[in-house]
Order: C-alpha cells, then structure tokens, then sequence
C-alpha cells in the first residue's frame, strides 16, 4: 500500500509544503503569541494544496513530461531546424500558460492594479489584465526557449545572451512605468516552476546529448536563466504598451 | 453545497482553457511532425485528468490557505503591539522589523532546502565537476543565497527602496563573478535560480510581500509589494558562483592563478 506511487507522491507533496508550515508555526508559537484566525479553511486549503499538488504531479508524470521528452530526443534526431525551434517556441508558449503559480499570482496582480486604480476597478477589466499578463509572459518564455535552444544548437556561450538580456532590463527599466516594474521583475521567477522546469530542462539535455560536440552537463544547462530573464523584458515592453 | 458545485465546475472550465495549448501543442507534435501515435494514450488521457483536477484543487487551496498565511504573518509581524513601539508617539525604525527579515530568510532558507528539483540538480553538479563542488555544499548556498536574498527583499519593502537599484546591483555582480568562476558551472549556477521558485513558494511569498506593502505604514502594494521572486531568483546566482568559485580555490590552492 504503502509503495502506491499515489501514496508515495501525496506524500512527497506533503514535504513539499512541511518547511513553510514548519516555520510558520514555530513563529506562531515562539514569537507571535497571537490566535490564528480561520484555523479551520487554513487546514481545508492546506489539505486542498496537498491533494491538487499530488494530482498534478502524478498527471503531468504519466502524461506530459513522457511525451515531451521522447518527443525532444525524437526532434533532435529528426535535425530539422525549424522544427526544432517551432517546437521549442510552443512547448515554451505552452507550459507557461499553464503554470498554476502564474495563473494564482497573475489574478493577485490584476486585483492590486484594480485597487490601485491603474485599471478600471471591474471584473471583466481584471480578467483582461491577467490574461494579458501571462500571455506576454508565455510569449516571452517562448520566444526565451527558442533563442536557448538555438544556443544550445550554435554552441555560444551561454553568458552571451544572459548579459545581453541584462542590459536590456537595465535599459529598460527607467523608461518603464513604475507600478509595473515588480511584477515584470518577478514574473520570470514566477513562470519557471513546476511545468516549465522539467519540461524545459528535458529538451535541453536532450539536444545536448543528441548534438555531437555538446555536453549534456554543460550545454544543457542555461535555459531556465533566460526563460525568467526574458519575462521582464516583456513584461516592461506590456507595461509600456498598455 | 450548489453554489460551490458552480464555482467548482467554473473553475474546471477555466483550467481547461489554461491547460488546451500545451495539450494541442505535445499531441499536434505528436501526430503531425514526429507521425508516431501516441504509446499510451489511455494512461495519457487519464494523466491530463490529473493534471486538470490537480490545478483545481491547487488553485482553491491557494486561495483558502498559503494566499491567507502569507498577509496574516505580514499583518501579524507588522502590528505596533508585535513591534513594541507606540506608532502615535515614535517612529518606526527598519531596524523594528527585525522578525520580518528572520521569518523571510527562514521560509527561503527552508523552501530551497527541501526543494526536490534542487536535489537533482545538485548531484548532477557534484558529477560535473568531478566531486570539487559537493551537492550538499551546493543546496546549502541555494538556500542561503534564497534566504538572504528574501530578507533583503523584505528589507528594501520595510525602506522603501527602489527595486532596480538592488537588481541591477545583482547583475553587476553576476557578470563579474561570471568572468571568474570556473566555466563548467556558469550554466548550471544560472539556472539554480529558476529551480528554487517552486509553485509553493511563489504564491506564499507574493502574499507575504503584498501584506507588507499594505500594513507597513508609507508603502504601496502596487508599488512596493511585487519583488520578492525576484531577489529570490538572483541571489542563489551569485551564492553558486561564490561557491563554485571557492570549491575551486579550495580544491587547486595556490596552482590555480592561470590568467
């Protein structure tokens, strides 16, 4: 029962969460001394972060990240350039629209800029924004995979592009508005978490291993960098546009 | 018990929308370029269920338990009776919320600490290098380089300070630090700080910044309370190379002074 991959990964989830409850309590009980309000919907969401963690974890292992590894092997065999980078620009795409830390903090975004009146304060102005905003992210991270991928492909180094997308934030950053700076800041780390990480590191370990002169433990690493660097960038150019 | 059926199937609906590109994306790939079938698609069919279900239940115990955790500690530890010093009558100085930069530093040092995905990179790096850098060594400076870096996030909310300033500042030191450490690593030092933002933290963190902006006396939420991620993506950079980079020195002593 107890080797039940389900039971395995609920409680590898549970791990996942014990350093945060951890200090969270002991802070409560050794220096806040204050009541916890709503005891109980905590321990139901807790409970309810657990449950969905596990879910998605063991879904995208028997779905997602088989195919999408087998399918980054089978493409670098292929050695059809465009492919290659069309599918490095979609996977991308994909993933980070999907990437449930982006959606939550997305929302959360949406309703400070409802709050702080840089949008209208109504439901259908906030869903646009945040639609909006992780949109531009995953095109962002798209666009960040394919210019990895070709990294990866030419054999650069792999601070050339990292510097480049330093001096463009630096650049940027001044003529951007203010209020969209933190979350443009924080999008990239937001994006990168749990599909886009494994899904993107599958296909840069394998280009690197299928490429003859790259190594796997050099070459593939690299593309996480630029997948939340690029966010920034565009995010900004967002902030500007709208 | 109807009304939350509702809320239930909406939010369904809706993570459906999110999770269709990657879906149309793995299977068009599949079917249109590689021209294979897919090997399983029963277990398929069945995995994106999962994953459907699991965002679901992901996103409600956000909203119900790490979003409200996050703004209670930011409240709590910003109240003037936690603080001690009468709000009327004192100033507030950086220096009261001293819990505020320890509880941040302990969620970071924590969080990246028990990070699986940390745990995998880090034993790949202790193969790369050939055992110079250890994997524990490793995943100690991720997690100092997250706890510091969350603590000094949470410092330039409490000061007010602009954000760019601490970031650029970050990527100054980068690029310096890149041109000496050891070229093996660079890579993989870079990418640690994509690795340690999982889908737990993030939203905790976010809350906590954002409860800080709004309970700290001066500070904006739309201005001040977005950042953290960001600092807790830089600094596990700069903490690698720095280790990397010392797991050198240590490691060849005084041979090593090649140009």
């Amino acid at each position: 029962m107890l080797q039940h991959p389900f039971i395995k990964q609920l409680f590898s989830s549970f791990l996942d969460l014990a350093p945060i409850l951890a200090v969270v309590l002991v802070f409560q009980v050794l220096i806040i001394h204050q009541p916890i309000p709503d005891v109980g919907s905590l321990i139901v969401g807790t409970l309810f972060v657990i449950i969905g963690l596990t879910l998605f974890v063991q879904g995208l292992e028997q779905s997602l990240f088989p195919i999408g590894e087998s399918m980054a092997y089978a493409l670098a065999r292929k050695g059809s350039l465009f492919w290659l980078l069309a599918f490095a620009f979609c996977l991308g795409f994909g993933a980070a629209v999907a990437e449930p830390a982006l959606i939550a903090v997305a929302e959360k975004a949406a309703n400070i800029a409802g709050n702080g009146h840089l949008i209208e304060q109504t439901d259908a102005a906030k869903a646009g924004y945040a639609l909006g905003l992780r949109i531009t992210v995953a095109l962002s991270i798209g666009l960040a995979i394919l210019i990895g991928v070709l990294r990866i492909i030419r054999g650069w180094p792999v601070y050339y592009p990292v510097f480049f997308g330093y001096v463009c934030v630096a650049i940027m950053t001044p003529f951007a508005p203010v209020e969209i700076i933190g979350i443009a800041y924080d999008s990239g780390g937001i994006a990168t978490s749990s599909i886009t990480v494994p899904l993107v590191t599958a296909l840069g370990v394998g280009l690197a291993t299928s490429i003859k002169g790259r190594n796997p433990m050099t070459d593939g690493f690299g593309l996480i960098v630029l997948a939340s660097l690029m966010p920034t960038i565009f995010v900004m150019a967002y902030g500007m546009a709208i | 018990m109807i009304d939350w059926l509702m809320h239930f199937a909406l939010k369904l609906l809706e993570t459906c929308r999110d999770i269709l590109p990657i879906v149309v994306i793995i299977i068009g790939f599949q079917l249109l370029v590689i021209r294979k079938p897919l090997a399983h698609p029963k277990k398929t069919i069945i995995g994106f269920f999962y994953v459907l279900l699991g965002i679901v239940f992901f996103l409600e115990g956000l909203d119900l338990a790490l979003f409200p955790l996050g703004s209670l500690m930011a409240s709590q530890l910003t109240t003037p009776e936690f603080l001690g010093v009468n709000s009327v009558t004192e100033a507030i100085t950086w220096q009261s919320y001293f819990w505020v930069y320890v509880f941040a530093a302990s969620i970071g040092f924590s969080t990246a600490l028990a990070e699986p995905s940390l745990l995998a990179v880090a034993l790949k790096a202790e193969q790369i290098s050939g055992g110079t850098i250890r994997a524990w060594g490793l995943r100690i400076s991720v997690a100092i380089g997250v706890g510091f870096g969350l603590a000094l996030g949470t410092f330039r909310i409490v000061t007010g300070s602009e954000l760019y300033l601490y970031i650029i500042g970050g990527y100054i030191i980068v690029l310096i630090q890149t041109r000496f450490a050891p070229k093996l690593i660079i890579g993989l030092a870079y990418d640690s700080g994509g690795v340690t933002t999982s889908m737990v933290t993030v939203p905790l963190v976010t809350a906590l910044g954002l409860g800080l902006a709004s309970t700290i006396p001066g500070r904006n939420p739309l201005l001040d309370g977005f950042g953290l991620i960001a600092f807790a993506s830089l600094f596990p950079i700069i903490a690698v190379l720095g280790y990397a980079q010392i797991a050198q020195w240590r490691s060849k002593g005084s041979l090593s002074s090649k140009p």
